[in-house]
């Protein structure tokens, strides 16, 4: 299909040998001196009560303890989206394990007896532990609002809280968002229909379990400059949080330096800012001494972001023909006890729960409702999975009653480029067609495995599941690079993308490589340090390969017009002849001619006279997608380009249940992506195998489990399973499609997130194909399996 | 109450004191500069912290380092004594890691389990790390490159 000489091909990763020998280094492997102190945070025992009274006396004494601090000090309120955080709790408590207050010692010993030592008088009130409960009144009258419930508001003070224009919190309840799509005639488009099916789905809220906790290390310097280490996706964004929450204190972005070395996984869970904010405001108390913030393994689990849960109402209008004729979907999540990054979930979920469907009357309703459970936020798949779940096993279900083969009811369905999305924006081209029909000739769709007589207990069943996902950040989220050539012709590139695992620098360097002739194992990217990498957004929403991955080309692109520029300046050259090739320039009229990069691209080239012309090459390149909006009609959706693109695919499972355990067991998986075009196509295969087990662990294994005062149950690796080598599937097999994204660099979209979202409707399909049980709540157990044919008998 | 033990780490004796509750992933990090081994649970779930003791695969956050005395503690710094490990260069051909957090503790297992087993089957290199997490790659990538790396040993 092209020429390329490193897009395309599988080379090996350039962060490959540090990470194979331990050289890697986190947060926590920093070696931070003798000087070093360490903070115990004191938490909340409540999910919702008022502060009466802190009494640190007692800590204070206790020798080695250094300081203690509490929210007194700290006033102030930040976040992503919304700022409705505080650094510590304010009169109030709104989760079980919020910071009230920290202890810093000379040692995480001492720091955490003495957090024991600080004593806190709470007034506790009713723990508001869901959705239902939250919202108070569903009935939307002229008398009162649906989610009316001025008397047990989470929030009191939401109206006063500052936040992003398409967000509509709702005054007098707990709505902290409300994302409304009208689009077409709803009442018409049902009234078409020969039939209309209803249903609810559950999904409960889940954690990311990255294997490093998150890790931050604050140090105020005497001169005033705060400098940061965090285990982060989101280096400039958490400068700008730093900035903004500290800014009280004197503190402006250039006082504040941001650096985050590797990152042992991250999924969501380490973008924005949660626990880092404490380790910044730690700091500027004990001028001049680092001070470590490293969360354990349950505090990992019960502060820091949750995948929020969601209670899904679906009615879906068909013909007979298996034509989708009107949606109707109302999401109500349960997005914690802050959302300043969370809501954002919930908008993005609400701009595109029609799925991948061409669908022409919508009503959506995907409502942010506070509750008294640790902060919702941001996880792979961005709400996606989340409503996904029940959209694809109602689809599976209507085909069923339609006797309608159920690929084919999504082919009849599926959506278009050019298509009208359900915010009025027009679908980007896409292969997603071609991804159903591929996977269903992998899977060979229609053939069920045979029931061998010698084990009866064994039942097989096959699932289907499309997906789709766009970006979802502000229209103005940016990416921006450095390149900088060295003396020999490599390459370190500066930029703030973080290398959390996905092969981000491998792919960022075959594109340098591919515009500079500079093979990827001379090139070398850097972990973010805000004084010296230029400006990143976040590393999230999928969008860094096809964002950062823009500014990088224009980097290099920037670099080669520097060296023509040069060449054609000290060598009288003609400027078009000229090319690139082998780590040299080269001419196309004159194939004699050779200059090597190591020969000029520092110290320049010389002239007859013994003077030089020239000087260190540094490229430039920055990119935002200046297309889009977020400002659309509140009331309807209509009007804004949200999303940048969006990034399509199918899969499908082979599996067998066991009628007795419930246990299931998984033969074959394909999946199909398009991936505009895969820059690394062993890179894509590898977001694929990882994903698609992080997808089946929230379908198989895991949930959260909460007490009745919403206090967090299973709180570490024992109680929460996550898969082990003995959970994967038999056999993967990964079909990547082709459908250039023309703003892309080299026509790629992003495909990281998108591997786990299909993993749960496709399983709770395959599971109704094979015993005939609807499974409606995630995650499908064994156990939950095994009960439901108990009660089938 | 500190203690003085002396034990071998990576082929050189050491000696150390150390204090009652401390564990040996402790002391390996903070006292010794020894990184390779990950804090991930503190538990013995996650195996993160994998090394090896007088030659078996031990999980060193819930070994106490007062129990270490007189023993032969080996981490993958040690392991690479004389360079990067064939089975090391057969998992950076096949992206065996992602993040790189919990790559050293499976190196460690997948060392010992080599050891004991030089041909081991899928189901045993299965079973040989299933006291490893791992949350990005999905775990067939190191499976199969261990299965690579054996076939061409045999």
């Amino acid at each position: 299909m092209n020429d390329f000489k490193y897009i395309g091909k599988s080379i090996g990763r350039i962060d490959g040998k540090e990470k194979i020998t331990g050289a890697a280094k986190y947060v926590d492997d920093i070696d931070f001196g003798a000087g070093l102190l360490y903070a115990a945070i004191v938490e909340s025992p409540h999910a919702h009560a008022n502060i009466k009274k802190i009494s640190t006396k007692k800590a204070e004494k206790i020798e080695g303890v250094i300081k203690v601090v509490t929210g007194a000090q700290f006033p102030f309120r930040f976040g992503l989206y919304m700022h409705d955080r505080y650094i510590f709790a304010q009169e109030k408590v709104r989760f079980v394990g919020e910071q009230v207050a920290a202890v810093i010692a000379r040692d995480p010993k001492t720091a955490l007896n003495a957090a024991k030592m600080v004593e806190v008088e709470y007034e506790v009130l009713d723990p508001i532990l869901t959705v239902y409960d939250a919202l108070g009144n569903m009935k939307d009258d002229s008398n009162k609002k649906f989610g009316h419930n001025p008397k047990k508001m989470i929030h009191p003070k939401l109206s006063e809280y500052t936040h992003v224009p398409w967000f509509f919190p709702q005054d007098n309840s707990n709505i902290a968002h409300f994302r409304k799509i009208r689009k077409g005639d709803l009442d018409g488009g049902f009234a078409q229909a020969d039939h209309i099916f209803e249903d609810e789905y559950t999904v409960p809220r889940y954690a990311h379990c990255a294997i490093e906790t998150h890790a931050s290390v604050g140090l105020c310097d005497h001169s005033g400059r705060l400098t940061m280490w965090t285990a982060s996706q989101s280096p400039h964004t958490q400068r700008h949080l730093f900035a903004e929450a500290l800014a009280p204190l004197g503190f402006s972005h250039k006082d504040i330096r941001v650096i985050t070395p590797y990152v042992g996984g991250g999924f969501g869970g380490k973008a924005g800012v949660s626990m880092e904010i404490l380790a910044a405001a730690l700091a500027t108390t004990v001028r001049g001494h680092a001070v470590k913030v490293l969360w354990n393994r349950s505090q990992e689990f019960y502060n820091t972001y949750q995948r929020q849960g969601v209670h899904a109402k679906l009615k879906i209008g068909v013909k007979n023909d298996g034509t989708i004729t009107a949606l109707e979907q109302l999401l109500y999540w349960d997005a914690g006890a802050y959302v300043e990054y969370g809501a954002n979930v919930v908008n993005a979920a609400g701009l595109s729960a029609t799925g991948p469907y061409r669908i022409d009357n919508v009503k959506i309703d995907s409502v942010c409702v506070y509750t008294n459970l640790p902060p919702g936020g941001p996880y792979r798949g961005f709400g996606y999975s989340e409503f996904l779940f029940g959209l694809e096993s109602h689809i599976n279900e209507i085909a069923k009653k339609l006797k309608i083969d159920a690929v084919e009811f999504r082919l009849k369905n599926a959506i278009r480029g050019g298509d009208k999305l359900a915010y009025g924006a027009a679908m980007n081209p896409n292969g997603l067609e071609d991804c159903i029909k591929k996977v269903a000739k992998e899977i060979d769709w229609g053939k069920k495995r045979p029931i061998d007589p010698s084990l009866p207990h064994l039942a097989y069943g096959k699932g289907f599941s499309l997906f789709w996902k766009a970006p979802a950040m502000p229209p103005n989220a940016s990416s921006s690079c450095f390149l900088k050539f060295n003396e020999d012709g490599s390459l370190n590139i500066l930029l703030s993308g973080m290398e959390i695992g996905q092969g981000y620098f491998t792919v960022m360097a075959q594109i340098a490589a591919e515009v500079l002739s500079v093979p990827p194992h001379k090139i070398r990217c850097e972990t973010p340090d805000t004084d010296r990498n230029p400006y990143e957004w976040q590393t999230v929403a999928s969008h860094i390969t096809w964002s950062c991955g823009n500014a990088v080309k224009k980097a290099a692109e920037d670099a080669r017009e520097q060296i023509f520029d040069l060449v054609e300046r000290a060598l009288e050259m003609k400027r078009e002849d000229l090319y690139l090739d082998s780590e040299a320039v080269k001419s196309k009229s004159d194939i004699s001619f050779c200059l090597n990069f190591k020969d000029f691209i520092i110290n320049g080239i010389s002239k007859k006279d013994g003077s030089f012309r020239g000087g260190p090459i540094l490229g430039r390149g920055m990119f935002m997608p200046e297309f889009t909006s977020a400002l659309s009609d509140p009331e309807t959706g209509q009007g804004g380009k949200p999303n940048v693109h969006y990034t399509v695919g199918a899969a499908a499972v082979d599996l067998q249940v066991d009628k007795e355990t419930g246990k299931i067991k998984i033969h074959k998986i394909a999946f199909a992506v398009d991936a505009g075009v895969a820059l690394n196509p062993d890179l894509v295969k590898g977001q694929i195998t990882g994903g698609l087990l992080q997808g089946l662990a929230t379908v198989l294994y895991e949930d959260m489990r909460f007490d009745d005062k919403g206090k967090l149950l299973n709180a570490n690796f024992t109680d929460y399973k996550i898969p082990t080598t003995l959970d994967i599937p038999e056999e993967i097999v990964s079909i990547i499609v082709e459908t250039p994204q023309m703003d892309g660099p080299y026509g790629a979209r992003g495909v990281g997130e998108h591997t786990m979202i299909p993993a749960a409707p496709m399983v709770g399909n395959a599971v109704e194909d094979a015993i005939g049980i609807r499974i409606k709540s995630m995650p499908i157990t064994a156990e939950k399996i095994a009960l439901a044919m108990l009660k089938e008998k | 109450m500190k203690n003085k033990i002396s034990f071998i780490l990576n082929g050189e004796k050491r000696q150390l004191e150390v204090g009652p509750q401390d564990t040996l992933l402790e002391v390996l990090r903070t006292k010794l500069g020894i990184t390779s081994p990950k804090v991930g649970c503190d538990r013995g779930d996650c195996g993160a912290c994998t090394i090896l003791l007088n030659g078996d695969t031990v999980k060193s956050c819930l070994i106490l380092a007062n129990e270490i005395d007189g023993q032969e503690v080996t981490t993958l710094e040690g392991l690479m004594e004389h360079g990067i490990l064939p089975i090391q260069e057969k998992m950076v051909e096949k992206n065996s890691f992602q993040c790189g957090y919990c790559t050293p503790g499976f190196l460690v297992s997948t060392h010992a389990l080599l050891k004991k087993t030089p041909c081991p089957t899928k189901e045993e290199i299965k079973e040989g790390l299933a006291g490893n997490l791992c949350r990005c790659t999905g775990y067939t990538p190191i499976i199969d490159a261990i299965i690579d790396f054996t076939k061409k040993n045999s």
